[in-house]
């Protein structure tokens, strides 16, 4: 007996065609009663459907919006059951995002029969100090990043004797890579934003804001949802006002998760950061004082005062209490968003959690563009803020890249500062500048040009910029040079001595060859060739080639690779 | 047309007026930052830096079909380069242009936040991921087919 | 008050002031770019950072406050390659073209490249193919984006002292630069800019230049004059400078007690200057002949005697009445007093107005 259908629709989920599916299912089954819930994390799977049964609930992965499949699948035939990896719940922990995907996201009734707003409703019953205090004792630092306690943060602001305080939540998720916020918003709105009402009552900040990215339009829709379902009940009402919440979108800029630069923008203006102190605390958003925190934080806020900060230090470590939320990516068998406490060691969230091939992985880029990438032998380093930056990485906001043997750590480098050197906002010289020329360097090291002078040149250049740089963009720019060089260096000189690219990834240092021995002369590669460099008795001609994979994409019988440039040296990935 | 006048009575509202003016006729023209100057009382040249700091606001007017590829850390590890690539060649565009009849546009554009699917590219907002070079031309020519029936 | 220690000595300084101004009164010289002494500090060109001993921070100096307690470093090994960096960056993104900049011997950039003993910027040598194009479609001001530091100088002094708010940053990154509105030039019709020059005056590069003044000379071949502008009652000071006794440009003078302290002008008192050498300029009285019609020179006191004469005729013949006095905004207060007190004391009438408008 189906009591009622959930269908998974995040934005991972739609993109994968839950709309379609959704649409289909009522289609075939109008009686059912369909729900529309977030993301549980498993977005290899997507699109997935559960199908509630008095006997429990029943997973279905990569639904087709197809009638037979449909039909079949409310049968509850045995086919295309989702299972997830059972190594995985060895690692995890769904602490904070216990209700992500169980909820229909933008129902407050669901979100209050699941213990929703009794957090703030606690809260409203302590005095604010206690609540500070309460957040202080679980300990809990800020999930953007940084690592700052957020208690003392809180205790900055409620400090302030103005009338006028500002809190804000950064959603300005621009590291690429990174859903973890998107899921968030996505899928457990209120629980976010009852956070943030705790935090109003704890600080006496009496105006709300969420700056959130403009490319996040249903967590956008969501939010907006639910902030008037709150404004409705009433549950805006602290200190005997109503608080106004407002969602402000970004407008594609990555500088604007800084601080300064978020509340620039905010204000409309350009989203240049400013020189700190005065502190945001002291002098923010209009000059008012203003607390940002991110909304992973925000999101553990509710945990901890219905908890109580003693009982919710007890998951994580010492240092670094909780748990965290990552986007595991890369050249894994399971990526998606996972929820783990502090502690766990990178090699089990990348092989028991991601199933990556044991073996496989030589590192993994946590952080994201400010962070750094880690090689295999630390992979039993626990993840926590200060055994990460220790190893030169960041925690970061939780984006998990995990590279694979066959990719190429300098064109992963040039890949990262190419991104933060195009976000530049270019105020400072050293930033502006100084992350242009270490690209540049970078792709002479790529395209076959470089010399080992351009090697020492990015080794030394590299913690100017982090010294001299006004903002953090700037100061971190150069992490995923500096540490694939100081991990990976060989690569590196694999690349200016011998001009070789051991991954094969670098286009200017391979060559595309058809084994003519494997060859059946199909010819689906001289069809699909876009540039014609593939003559009829099937020999390619690299000078005219531009790499683009195609004939290797369509060869039936795996005859084209890719090989070293001017050497008959395969090299397996 | 967004309501300018209610806007522009506070200033943090630039952004927001830019964004609905984008909405309206998918780009930001000259005339449109005169309008925003006057009804925000601020120097044009104000609103030309802040719109051209931000990538989401285009100054040229794009195509009917706007091509995201993107270029987020997944998506570039699956090959994202060469999606653009491909795009490139079967349009006859660089990146940021608009085909001469004004049918696409292409834009590589940072994380779309679907890793899962890498690589992807999304068409007026319409995500397709998994992409193959033949995924891909197959899908620039169904756009094309549909609009030479109609 | 703080107490701070400076290079190892320790001095009582207001806790209200930044590091640089506090350092820079007791003697330390703080290389700097982006600061201006008209202007507020927004710290963006690095070449003034110091060190925080206490914290081993690099902090720039022009944005940072002194606190009591502060323990810092204006000169060491660490902040030379630093700065040197900075300067090598801004030369790598700079065209070599000193021998034929206009800016050559005026020009902050250059002084600190030879400062710290840069030939060749080692991040691929200096920019050979320049990124913009000139702007030069207005009568006033040349702007060469390639020049540019984007030190911001020349659009806080607009925004600031000015307020014609006529630049502004555009675009991002390494692709910023200075514009103006709708990308147009700075005299267009869309333009706020009204040829103040104060962009000009305050840029510390040849980025910005007098489009009349160029090729008329570097500013070390240049003779100074200050002088009082003589186009309104304000009575602005302005520095003419001029090469074989002509004027070829009108510069800033930054003083307190001045009508306008932080260098301020307007487009006359800019590049209102060709008339001094303009034939057709009258340096002596003229009185016309009424046979021939034709004006005559002559020498002052006949001229006055003849001015005079006419005024008793005048007031004989048709009464006080028939008078009225324009005079000028270009005259003093005490002129204008004077030629009020000359209309109605002498003459009888209070027919008198005021141009108060040029």
């Amino acid at each position: 007996m189906i009591n009622r259908i959930k269908i998974g629709m995040a934005s991972c989920g739609v993109a994968a065609g839950a709309n379609e599916v959704k649409d289909k299912i009522a289609e075939v089954a109008p009686e059912e009663e369909i729900v529309e819930v977030g993301c549980i994390g498993h977005c290899y799977a997507e699109p997935i459907v559960e199908i509630e049964t008095d006997e429990g609930s029943i997973f279905f992965q990569d639904v087709e919006p197809d009638e037979d499949f449909i039909n079949r699948m409310l049968e509850l035939e045995d086919f295309s059951r989702f299972t997830p990896n059972p190594e995985r719940e060895k690692w995890e922990k769904k602490f904070v995002t216990e209700l992500s995907g169980k909820i229909d996201p933008v129902s407050l009734e669901e979100y209050r029969d699941r213990g929703g707003y009794q957090g703030l409703e606690k809260a409203l019953e302590m005095a604010p100090e206690e609540v500070v205090e309460e957040v202080k004792t679980s300990y809990l630092r800020g999930r953007g990043g940084g690592g700052f306690p957020t208690g003392m943060k809180w205790s900055f602001l409620a400090a302030k004797e103005e009338e006028d305080k500002v809190i804000i939540c950064n959603a300005d998720e621009g590291d690429p890579g990174a859903f973890m916020d998107r899921t968030v918003m996505e899928s457990i709105p209120h629980q976010m934003l009852e956070g943030m009402l705790i935090g109003a009552h704890a600080t006496g900040a009496n105006r709300l804001f969420i700056y959130c990215r403009a490319e996040y339009p249903l967590a956008v829709r969501n939010l907006n949802t639910a902030i008037s379902q709150i404004e409705e009940a009433g549950l805006n009402r602290i200190g005997g006002k109503d608080l106004k919440i407002t969602v402000k979108e970004g407008a594609g800029a990555f500088v604007c998760g800084e601080e300064t630069a978020l509340i620039h923008s905010l204000e409309g203006k350009r989203g240049t950061p400013r020189y700190r102190p005065p502190y945001p605390t002291d002098k923010g958003y209009k000059g008012r004082p203003s607390m940002i925190n991110n909304v992973e934080t925000f999101t553990n806020v509710p945990l901890i005062i219905r908890l109580g900060g003693e009982e919710y230090a007890r998951v994580g470590t010492e240092n670094s209490t909780g748990t965290k939320l990552f986007a595991l990516a890369g050249d894994l068998e399971y990526s998606g968003l996972v929820e783990v406490p502090m502690g766990v060691s990178i090699g089990d969230v990348i092989y028991g959690i991601g199933g990556a091939e044991e073996g496989s992985i030589k590192a993994v880029q946590i952080g994201g563009p400010s962070g750094g990438c880690i090689p295999e032998e630390y992979f039993d380093t626990p993840i926590d803020y200060d055994s990460l930056n220790e190893l030169g990485a960041i925690m970061g906001s939780g984006g998990l890249i995990a590279i694979s043997k066959g990719r190429c750590m300098v064109e992963t480098a040039r890949y990262f500062l190419d991104f933060t050197a195009k976000e530049s906002c270019g105020k400072c010289t050293f930033c502006r500048i100084g992350t242009k020329r270490m690209l540049e360097t970078l792709e002479r090291v790529t395209g076959g040009e470089g010399t080992v002078e351009d090697v020492e040149l990015l080794s030394e250049l590299g913690p100017k910029i982090i010294n001299g740089s006004l903002c953090g963009l700037g100061q971190t720019a150069p992490n995923p040079v500096l540490t694939t060089l100081k991990y990976f260096k060989n690569e590196y000189l694999d690349h200016v001595e011998d001009k070789h690219c051991p991954a094969l990834e670098c286009d200017a240092l391979v060559e595309v060859e058809i084994d003519n021995e494997v060859c059946i002369e199909c010819g689906q590669c001289i069809k699909n060739c876009p540039v014609d460099v593939i003559s009829d008795d099937f020999v390619i001609d690299n000078e005219g080639c531009t790499r683009c994979n195609s004939c290797i994409e369509v060869c039936p019988v795996d005859a084209i690779s890719r090989v070293r440039k001017g050497g008959k040296v395969n090299v397996a990935n | 047309m967004p309501d300018l006048a209610t806007l522009g009575q506070e200033k943090s509202n630039l952004i927001k007026a830019l964004q609905e003016q984008q909405r309206e006729e998918g780009y930001i023209s000259d005339q449109a930052i005169k309008n925003i100057s006057r009804e925000f009382d601020m120097a044009p040249v104000e609103v030309e830096g802040v719109v051209s700091f931000y990538t989401q606001f285009k100054r040229i007017k794009p195509g009917k079909y706007k091509i995201q590829v993107c270029d987020g850390t997944a998506c570039h590890i699956k090959g994202s380069k060469l999606v653009l690539n491909w795009a490139q060649d079967h349009l006859g565009i660089a990146e940021g242009e608009t085909d001469e009849e004004g049918l696409f546009s292409l834009d590589a554009v940072a994380c779309l936040g679907c890793c899962s699917l890498a690589p992807v590219i999304s068409i007026n907002g319409k995500v397709y991921g998994d992409l193959t070079r033949k995924k891909l031309l197959k899908i620039l020519k169904d756009y094309r087919a549909r609009e030479e029936d109609e | 008050m703080a107490e701070i220690s400076i290079n190892g000595s320790s001095y009582q300084v207001d806790d209200d002031r930044t590091i640089l101004s506090a350092a820079s009164e007791l003697g330390y010289d703080i290389p700097t770019l982006c600061h201006h002494s008209v202007i507020s500090d927004c710290g963006a060109c690095r070449v003034c950072l110091i060190e925080n001993k206490k914290s081993g921070n690099l902090m720039p100096s022009c944005t940072t406050k002194v606190a009591d307690g502060m323990v810092i470093e204006t000169e060491n090994k660490r902040l030379r390659r630093a700065r040197k960096t900075v300067i090598e960056l801004l030369l790598s993104d700079h065209p070599n073209d000193c021998m034929t900049c206009e800016a050559d011997g005026n020009c902050e950039l250059q002084d600190l490249a030879y400062e710290f003993g840069i030939d060749e910027p080692p991040y691929g040598g200096f920019k050979e193919e320049p990124r913009f194009t000139i702007e030069r479609d207005n009568p006033f001001i040349e702007h060469d984006p390639d020049k540019c530091i984007l030190c911001g100088r020349c659009t806080r002094v607009d925004q600031e002292v000015q307020c014609s708010d006529a630049i502004e940053f555009v675009e991002r990154g390494f692709a910023a630069k200075v514009g103006a509105a709708l990308k147009k030039d700075l005299g267009d019709e869309d333009s706020s800019c009204v040829f103040c020059g104060q962009c000009v005056e305050i840029c510390p590069t040849g980025a910005l230049s007098y489009a009349p003044s160029l090729g008329e000379g570097r500013e070390y071949q240049l003779k100074k004059t200050e002088t009082t502008c003589g186009y309104c009652g304000v009575g602005c000071k302005l520095e003419l400078k001029s090469r074989n006794n002509k004027v070829v440009g009108a510069g800033s003078i930054y003083r307190d007690n001045l009508p306008n302290p932080d260098g301020e002008a307007c487009v006359k008192g800019r590049f209102g200057y060709e008339f001094i050498d303009h034939p057709d300029r009258l340096t002596k009285p003229l009185i016309k002949d009424k046979e021939s019609g034709e004006f005559k020179e002559t020498d002052w006191e006949e001229a006055l005697d003849y001015v005079a004469d006419n005024f008793r005729r005048i007031k004989r013949d048709h009464g006080a009445e028939a008078f009225g006095a324009l005079c000028s905004a270009r005259c003093s207060n005490e002129e204008n007093y004077l030629i009020q007190k000359l209309m109605r004391a002498s003459i009888g009438t209070h027919t008198i107005d005021h141009c108060a408008r040029l």
